[in-house]
């Protein structure tokens, strides 16, 4: 069987804007977008330009819009598309190359929600505690790997690019309900400003956009509860 | 052509350099920024894609929280899962630091599962086992089956934490000697890094430089490695005079997904599940009655080609069915739910109600780069230290992992000798002088690149690649022999000079992936070439090294560690000599579970 391939090309040394080309590409029923893709380059034009790695769903490196929708190359199969592919940059991210988009200010977000453990106390010679509940509390969000195809779903950060995004609220919401941690009150207090969590709209999109199936929508809800509970 | 490639390359002096940002790089880099050593992390992706992040089943440490466990009991198990070639002094150093390196990634923030009183849970993995050997064990410790992306995670969060410098998405493509090369005793005194998104050239000058640059099994048609993966450090060092060691050691994992090779992990078998034959019998019964499913991953990848031989493959096919549908839906899916997902969408099984159809996948490397304990790389037999070069993790040998890795043992490592790497570059950098500016140093890479991305015409990158996956899916796989193994050497060799034609299609300065295709092309021929060689140099098995036309372990001859060097000039490699086993607690007896 063959698809027809649109991909959203640009190439910032030889365009002056993105365009589409189409691209006849054979494939097998098993096949992966990813697979698709990797064969247009190989039979058809070596510079097509896309990120991948782990080609597994685990690595993050291939949100993109595929059919008009935010998801992992590597996690759609090709027929759950039907016959005709497109594949474009993630919107909202500026572009680089191709389907490379720049993801520079998408980890400064994420740096900027204080992402790791802050504990104070001596070190212990042991493992602490923590129950399977407490646990449980702050899984979910474990999940993420920063693929950044829920933020630029997101219609708020579309319309503010300054706003925190999804994907940050998310690991911000990781240690915050994290029994160990001891910063949730300075993390909370970067989320209660104009850019932080009140830009949520709850679309959804973001958990419909979510390749790890993470309940995103909720987790924005919680920190937001969490901030007005602070008084 | 390429302009970027033209400019004066960017100057960089950092005291050091760590190559790759998976766990034994982050936590290298971590250690140096305690001890404020001024570093410099490289990596050709984010440091969130690195493959540390797919591991799945967990790492074991004999915490004994859930029933007795010795760090000794883990260190012979290590050695016996190698089938006698790990060091011993390897081993202990493994098996004695997991403990305090699990205990400080709880206190860094890992989420680990718990058991009911709060403490760190742990659960079965393939031949770890108590007391030297009389059943399994629970020493796996684990986050869900996402226990890989938890520490890749949490040691890129302290990283941030720290303020680790990192130069994403630059792609390292040489190391800097000066005074020759590794073998005429020269000191490696830095890299040249290629900024993807402009394609401009960066000499990094240091005192001491990581290669943490992961494994290369890429090599493989059927594999469970990222894309990334084609072996960089091992080549690059190769190409200065370095040798490889142990390259025939390579790790087919048992239950790849059929035809994709993508992992289902151990701790399914670990969790209890079945691997069952087309009559619908747990065959391991057979091959290893004591550990069942829970046998090493060398003997179950060979039992399963057995029964496939035999005709008992699932409907006489190429693959045996793993099988978890006694375990219950809560287990299933809240122990294993990343590799439930992998089954439902890329094989469109439901592993709740369905046996998963599976068959081996080049998984791991057991060889690579040699060092010593401190993670110093090695230049000869005697251990002769290269100044300023130092690895940790899949690109390195120390040998922990002897003839056959244990699974978990792979996290152990880049946790624990990713620590030792920082500590001990930590301490060469406030004694050592910073190497010599040299005008030009980025002469010869650059050259080689501008030849790769102006050549006219020429055969494309991916044929050959295509080439190379089944000449070594078909001559160095699972099963061996010298007639295999020699036409594997000579194609490989082919392969390396229709290399020398290679084109690039893509001429272009920025984000170009058809040019770093092709340089990772260039790194897997090489680590190919090291590892048919060393294969065919091996007349006895041993481990994952399974020749059939030797089928015995031959500790006479072969009690040691092989080391190969790359030829001159790209011309074949035909030096090999021979390394002792270190061997302390643990007399060689026959491997039996």
């Amino acid at each position: 069987m063959d698809v027809e391939l649109k991909i959203q090309r640009y190439d910032p040394e030889r365009d002056s804007a993105p365009h589409w080309e189409t691209y006849r590409v054979p494939v097998e029923p098993m096949d992966r977008v990813l697979d698709v893709l990797t064969r247009a380059k190989e039979l058809h034009d070596g510079s097509i330009t896309f990120r991948r790695s782990c080609a597994h769903g685990v690595c993050g490196s291939d949100a993109l819009l595929i059919n008009g929708r935010n998801r992992l190359a590597c996690k759609v199969r090709v027929e759950q598309l039907g016959k005709s592919i497109s594949v474009a940059p993630l919107p909202g991210l500026p572009v680089v190359k191709d389907l490379v988009v720049d993801m520079d200010e998408f980890f400064g977000k994420y740096r900027s929600v204080l992402p790791f453990l802050v504990a104070d106390e001596p070190e212990g010679a042991g493992e602490r505690l923590q129950s399977p509940e407490q646990r449980e509390a702050y899984d979910d969000t474990t999940k993420c790997i920063l693929c950044a195809a829920c933020t630029s779903s997101c219609p708020s950060f579309w319309a503010q690019p300054e706003y925190v995004g999804p994907a940050a609220i998310v690991n911000a919401h990781r240690f915050i309900f994290d029994s160990r941690d001891q910063g949730a009150d300075e993390r909370l207090e970067i989320l209660s400003n104009e850019d932080g969590v009140w830009r949520c709209r709850t679309t959804f999109n973001c958990v419909d956009a979510c390749p790890r199936g993470i309940n995103i929508t909720k987790a924005i809800l919680e920190v937001s509860t969490a901030i007005g509970s602070r008084g | 052509m390429s302009s970027a490639l033209q400019a004066e390359a960017g100057q960089i002096d950092v005291d050091a350099i760590v190559v790759g940002a998976g766990g034994a790089g982050l936590w290298a880099a971590l250690e140096l920024a305690r001890e404020g050593i001024p570093t410099a992390v490289l990596t050709k992706l984010y440091p969130t894609r690195s493959h540390t992040g797919a591991a799945q089943g967990g790492v074991c440490a004999a915490l004994g929280n859930v029933e007795e466990d010795h760090w000794e009991w883990h260190m012979f198990d290590t050695i016996k899962g190698g089938d006698y070639l790990t060091d011993q002094d390897a081993a202990e150093v493994l098996a004695r630091e997991a403990i305090p390196a699990v205990i400080e990634l709880e206190r860094m923030g890992l989420p680990f599962n718990r058991t009911p009183d709060g403490k760190i849970d742990q659960r079965r993995f393939g031949g770890h086992t108590r007391n030297f050997g009389e059943g399994p064990v629970r020493r796996s410790c684990y986050a869900a089956d996402r226990t890989g992306h938890m520490i890749l995670q949490t040691l890129y969060q302290q990283c941030i934490k720290a303020g680790v410098k990192f130069y994403d998405e630059y792609h390292v493509v040489d190391l800097l000697f000066e005074g020759g090369g590794a073998d005429q005793g020269g000191r490696c005194s830095g890299v040249v890094g290629y900024k993807i998104a402009d394609g401009s050239l960066h000499v990094l000058r240091a005192k001491a430089v990581l290669l943490a640059t992961g494994g290369y099994g890429r090599a493989w048609r059927v594999t469970s490695n990222a894309h990334s993966l084609a072996g960089d450090g091992m080549a690059l060092a190769w190409r200065h005079g370095v040798p490889l060691m142990d390259m025939e050691f390579y790790q087919f994992h048992p239950t790849g997904i059929v035809g994709i090779g993508i992992l289902l992990s151990e701790a399914a078998r670990g969790e209890g599940g079945y691997l069952l034959n087309g009559e619908g019998k747990r065959f391991m019964e057979t091959y290893a009655p004591k550990l069942m499913e829970l046998a090493p991953r060398d003997m179950i990848s060979r039992a399963m080609y057995q029964e496939i031989r035999a005709g008992r493959g699932i409907d006489g096919k190429d693959y045996v069915f793993l099988d978890v549908r006694h375990l219950g839906r809560k287990v299933i899916e809240e122990k294993l739910p990343d590799i439930t997902d992998f089954a439902r969408v890329y094989q469109g099984v439901e592993p709740i109600s369905e046996p998963v159809p599976v068959q081996p996948t080049a998984h791991y490397a057991m060889g690579g780069v040699p060092t010593n304990l401190e993670t110093e790389v090695i230049a000869n037999a005697a251990g002769a230290v290269v100044p300023g070069l130092f690895a940790a993790g899949e690109v390195a040998c120390v040998s922990v992992h002897g003839a056959n890795r244990l699974g978990t043992n792979s996290l152990v490592d880049l946790l624990v000798f990713g620590k030792r790497a920082g500590k001990r570059m930590a301490e060469v950098c406030k004694k050592t002088t910073a190497p010599t500016r040299v005008a030009g140093a980025e002469r010869a890479i650059r050259d080689e690149m501008r030849a790769l991305s102006t050549r006219p015409e020429g055969v494309r990158p991916a044929e050959i690649r295509r080439a190379l996956a089944d000449v070594m899916m078909e001559g160095v796989g699972v099963y061996r022999d010298e007639a295999l193994l020699a036409n594997a050497v000579k194609e490989i060799q082919r392969l390396k000079a229709e290399y020398q034609h290679v084109r690039v299609e893509d001429t272009g300065s920025v984000f170009n992936t058809d040019l770093l295709e092709a340089r990772e092309l260039g790194y897997l021929l090489d680590a190919s070439e090291a590892t048919a060689v060393s294969a065919l140099a091996r007349k006895e098995s041993r481990g994952a090294h399974s020749r059939e036309d030797y089928p015995e372990r031959d500790d006479v001859r072969f009690l040691a560690h092989t080391l190969v060097w790359r030829g001159a000039g790209g011309a074949p490699a035909t030096k090999i000599d021979y390394k002792p086993v270190t061997i302390t607690k643990f007399e060689p007896k026959p491997r039996v579970y």
